[in-house]
This record gives structure tokens, C-alpha cells and sequence, in this order.
């Protein structure tokens, strides 16, 4: 598996730098993007530069933009139609929003967890296998060692071992998220994309999902979109807050949280307003 | 506070619980009406057919003769035109659904063609037996085959698989369509592994009772010019036949009584097969019916 040994060069390339106390590489630097939905300016000369194996909050009040910015990042905004944008997201140094740009490509390595789990109605292995059999994987034994190890990544292994070939709407809601983030784990991004990912949960698969969050920034770059302050406190560790289409302030988690330098992130972040 | 007068109130109860068993009732009568029309057709046709009903009537040809006549000719050949119309009619018509869900953008052009597709669900089949007679039977040259009824029939029921097989592709939730394109899936890969498996029991229901439309239909088959007096059984997909309706319709023309009877053994064979067909499309709905 190519992937697997590219990863692990990546990985060593990282503890290296870790060692060395090099500054991390930016999987994305984005310049100047605006958007528009129609006539509506949705975003507004986005500048923000996310940086790899950290977890990266997306906070702001609804329709601030925030989810609009995330599904930019695999091009997913492309679905709605009369999207418009300008400006340059260079992810690895490529701008993918240049026409030749693969969005196929771009999505096998930037995978995206959505804010209701949203399995497909088939058995849970088919769940898994899913992504890896578009990709041309058609080994059982690969296929098999896939299964286990996204679901393993995704903390769910014990919980659904013994029924893997059950329909995955079978499980809990806590449940199917994490299957959704095995799912995204099984095509090997180098970057999740979670779009208020436990929105939908109940508090106990919310600690679960964010214990995950914690581990998988080990191997993957996190971006995300979160409603809850709290929560982009507990696990991220830079902050973005959006408003109105704009990138308000983008600094350390802990800054934004206890020493913001624009008033509006403090109104925010203390609940004035949102 | 004080909008709701509770006085009034209690003294409306009365009137309001009255209407509320008026109109269930109402619609109760509504449709044992229907029922009811249902239950004498059948019986009417049970007990003046089921006598006409045996072996030798499968088996035999049409005849002069009420006691020899048989639906043989006409069941085959019904059956054949199906052969016909199920391939023909559901990859136009799914292919044309899934053009019109998945790919066509939402402009003018699409909604008039949508509009369009709605409108020719409702044209008269006769109308549709004219267009088949013109352009299969003369122009193509196909004569009075299988292969120009089926075409013909596939026409008529197009509209219904289109627009049933549309609504089964748009039942399905866009969440499913972004998880897959979000995993670096193709259009095509998502709509082969995840658009039609979760629409196929919608699709099938749709179409199988499009299926019974077309194996009732006569009016297309007497404009096309079918031919009632068959002595052979259809041997190719260009072999002249006739069909089940037009067999009844023409025992049903005759003078002699005991046609009547032949006629409603007739009916009873044609209903057991659309029963048939119908139970099969509900067995498929309830099989695999997905929750979402």
C-alpha cells in the first residue's frame, strides 16, 4: 500500500521537525478567496493558513460562513449551484481551485465527516469498503484489513466486530458518526474536514467522538466547524472566528479564548451575542 | 390572557365532534363505494367465467365455437409484447430519470421538458396507437408485429416510468449522494452504488404497475391493427400476434351468449396475471423498503 508508506514517511518526516522544533508545514494557505452564492457575498477575502497534525476550530454565529469556508476545502460548496468564487486555496502548494484540479483526487485526500451521520443503507463492512472499492481496491483480504483498521481508528472496532455484514442503521447515532469518521478514515486522508460533527449527538458520543479527535490528529490534519465554544476550547488547538463572511481573528486556541485582541471574538466567545 | 372563552368553547364541543364523525364517515362511504364496484365487477366475471375456465382454454386457439375458443394465441402473445416493452421502456425510461435528476441543471428548458413528460402521461393511448401505426407499422416498416406494439406500449408507458423512477431518485437523500462524493467518488460511481440501489424498490414498484397498464391497454393495438383470428403462436419478435384484450374485446363483440362467458374467462386470466404483477411490486416495496 503505497498510501501507508508514504504516510509513515510523513509521520518520520514529522517526529523529525517535532524534534528539531521546526515549525509545522501548512497543508492549506488560503489567499485572498471570496465567494458568492448568487448575489450573496458569502465570503469575504478569506486569508488563513491551517497547519498539518493540529486540530483547527472554525467558531462564528450561524450563517457567519464557517461551514461555506469547510466544504470550500474539498470543493463539496461546488454541489450548490450558482457558486462563484476568487482567490487561491493552495493545499499541499497546488490551488485547487484551478480548473485542472482534480476534485476527485482532491477528496481522496482531504475526507469530510458531515453534521448528521449519514451512513449509506448497507451493511457496515460495505460502509467501510465503500471508499477504498471506488478507489479501484477489490482484494478481500486488502478490502478486510482496511475494515479493521479505519474501525479501529475510529474507536468502534469492539463495539460492532461481531456484526459487521448488519445494516449500519442499526447502530446509535453516536455510533454511525464514528462510523462515518471509520468510513473517511478507510480512503486514508492526509486531512478530515468535520462539519459540527456531534451536533446531532448526545453528550456521551460527543466526549467519545472528541476523545477521537484528540487521537487522530496524531496522523491527521483536523479542521473543524463547531458551534459549541466549548468544545473548540477542549479540543483544538487554534481557533478561527468568522463573522459576516470574515476571518475576525485566527490565533491559539488559548489566546482567542482567554486574551482575544478584537472585541467582537471576546463578545463572542464570552456569549454576548451568537 | 383571556383570548379563549372556555364557555364558547364547551358550547361549540358538540358541533365540532359532530363534523369530526360526519367527515369519517363520509370517507368510510367513499370507499366501500369503490370497493364495492370492485367486488361486483369480480363477481360478475367469477361466476359467468369460471365456467369457461380449464386447461383447454389456455391451450386453444380462437374459434367459431364458444366451447373450443381459447386464449392460447393471445397470452403468448401478450407475454411476448412484454418481452418487448419491459427491456425497451425501463432503460428509457430510468435513463431519462436519472438524466433529469442527476445531471440536468434546473433552468427552463428542464422544467418545460418536465412539463412536457407530466402532459404526455395523460395523452389518450389511442393517440399513441396512431403515432405507433405511423411511424413503426408504416414507416419502419414493421408491419403488425410484437416489435411494433411493444414499441408502441413502451411510448405509452414511458411517461409513468419517467416520472416514477424520477420520484424515486429524488427520494433519496442528498446526504448520501455527499458522503460519497466526498469520499472522491465520481458522479457515475455514486449513482451506480448509491443513487440506484436505495431508488431500485421505487423504481421497480413504478414500473411494474406501468407493466399491467401496458398489458391491459387495447385501444393502441386495434388502431395498430392487431389481428383477432390467430392460428398460430408468434414465432420471432416479427411474427404477426394478437393479444389478450383484443381477444376479449372481440368475444365480447359476438352476438352468441355463451361469448359473453368466453369473454369473462378471458377477463379472469388478464386479472390474475396483473394481479400477479401488482404483488409482486408490492412484495418488492416491502422487502426493501430502507429507512433513511
Amino acid at each position: 500500500m503505497v498510501q501507508a508508506i508514504v504516510r509513515e514517511e510523513q509521520q518520520t518526516k514529522q517526529e523529525m521537525k517535532v524534534l528539531q522544533n521546526q515549525p509545522r508545514e501548512n497543508v492549506y494557505e488560503t489567499n485572498n478567496l471570496n465567494l458568492w452564492y448568487g448575489d450573496k457575498h458569502a465570503l469575504k477575502d478569506i486569508n488563513l493558513n491551517i497547519q498539518e497534525n493540529n486540530v483547527t476550530a472554525i467558531i462564528g454565529p450561524s450563517g457567519c460562513g464557517k461551514s461555506t469556508y469547510l466544504k470550500t476545502l474539498n470543493r463539496m460548496v461546488e454541489l450548490v449551484p450558482s457558486v462563484r468564487t476568487t482567490g487561491e486555496i493552495n493545499y499541499r502548494q497546488r490551488n485547487i481551485l484551478d480548473k485542472g484540479y482534480s476534485v476527485e483526487e482532491l477528496r481522496t485526500k482531504v475526507g469530510m465527516v458531515f453534521q448528521k451521520p449519514n451512513p449509506f443503507p448497507k451493511s457496515i463492512y460495505d460502509n467501510i469498503a465503500y471508499g477504498p472499492r471506488i478507489h479501484g481496491i477489490k482484494n478481500k483480504k486488502v478490502l478486510d484489513q482496511i475494515v479493521e483498521q479505519s474501525l479501529r481508528g475510529a474507536a468502534i472496532w469492539d463495539e460492532v466486530k461481531d456484526r459487521l455484514h448488519d445494516n449500519a442503521y442499526g447502530l446509535s447515532g453516536g455510533q454511525q458518526q464514528r462510523i462515518c469518521i471509520a468510513r473517511c478514515l478507510a480512503i486514508e486522508p492526509d486531512v478530515i474536514l468535520m462539519d459540527e460533527p456531534t451536533s446531532a449527538l448526545d453528550p456521551i458520543s460527543t466526549l467519545k467522538v472528541e476523545e477521537l479527535v484528540q487521537e487522530l490528529k496524531e496522523n491527521y490534519s483536523i479542521i473543524i466547524v463547531t458551534h459549541n465554544m466549548q468544545q473548540a476550547a477542549r479540543i483544538s488547538d487554534k481557533t478561527a472566528f468568522f463573522l459576516n463572511g470574515e476571518v475576525i481573528e485566527f490565533d491559539a486556541t488559548d489566546k482567542i479564548f482567554s486574551n482575544p485582541s478584537d472585541k467582537r471574538t471576546e463578545d463572542y466567545v464570552s456569549g454576548r451575542f451568537g | 390572557m383571556a383570548y379563549i372563552n372556555h364557555e364558547v368553547v364547551e358550547r361549540q364541543m358538540t358541533k365540532r365532534r359532530t363534523k369530526n364523525t360526519v367527515f369519517k364517515n363520509l370517507f368510510l362511504g367513499a370507499t366501500l363505494l369503490a370497493l364495492l364496484a370492485l367486488v361486483v365487477l369480480m363477481y360478475r366475471m367469477i361466476t359467468q367465467g369460471a365456467g369457461y375456465l380449464s386447461l383447454d382454454f389456455l391451450q386453444n386457439f380462437s374459434s367459431r365455437f364458444p366451447e373450443k375458443a381459447g386464449i392460447s394465441a393471445g397470452l403468448v402473445g401478450s407475454l411476448a409484447m412484454l418481452a418487448v416493452v419491459t427491456p425497451v421502456s425501463l432503460f428509457l425510461g430510468v435513463g431519462a430519470a436519472i438524466y433529469l435528476e442527476e445531471y440536468a441543471k434546473k433552468n427552463k428548458v428542464t422544467t418545460f421538458i418536465q412539463m412536457n413528460i407530466s402532459n404526455l402521461a395523460g395523452v389518450p393511448s389511442i393517440v399513441f396507437g396512431l403515432l405507433g401505426l405511423t411511424i413503426f407499422v408504416r414507416m419502419l416498416g414493421m408491419g403488425k408485429s410484437i416489435l411494433a406494439a411493444g414499441l408502441t406500449m413502451s411510448l405509452l408507458i414511458l411517461p409513468v416510468i419517467i416520472v416514477a423512477a424520477q420520484e424515486a431518485v429524488r427520494s433519496v437523500p442528498g446526504s448520501l449522494r455527499e458522503a460519497s462524493y466526498g469520499m472522491g467518488a465520481t458522479k457515475w460511481q455514486t449513482i451506480y452504488k448509491v443513487v440506484l440501489p436505495a431508488a431500485i424498490p421505487g423504481i421497480l414498484t413504478g414500473s411494474i404497475l406501468a407493466l399491467s397498464r401496458a398489458i391491459g391497454e387495447t385501444a393502441p393495438l386495434v388502431v395498430i391493427g392487431i389481428p383477432v383470428i390467430v392460428q398460430f403462436l408468434p414465432d420471432g419478435i416479427l411474427s404477426e400476434f394478437t393479444a389478450l384484450p383484443m381477444l376479449i374485446f372481440d368475444w365480447a363483440k359476438r352476438p352468441q351468449e355463451e361469448f359473453q362467458y368466453v369473454a369473462a374467462a378471458g377477463i379472469l386470466v388478464l386479472m390474475m396475471l396483473l394481479i400477479f404483477m401488482n404483488s409482486i411490486a408490492v412484495f418488492i416495496r416491502n422487502k426493501f423498503q430502507n429507512r433513511y
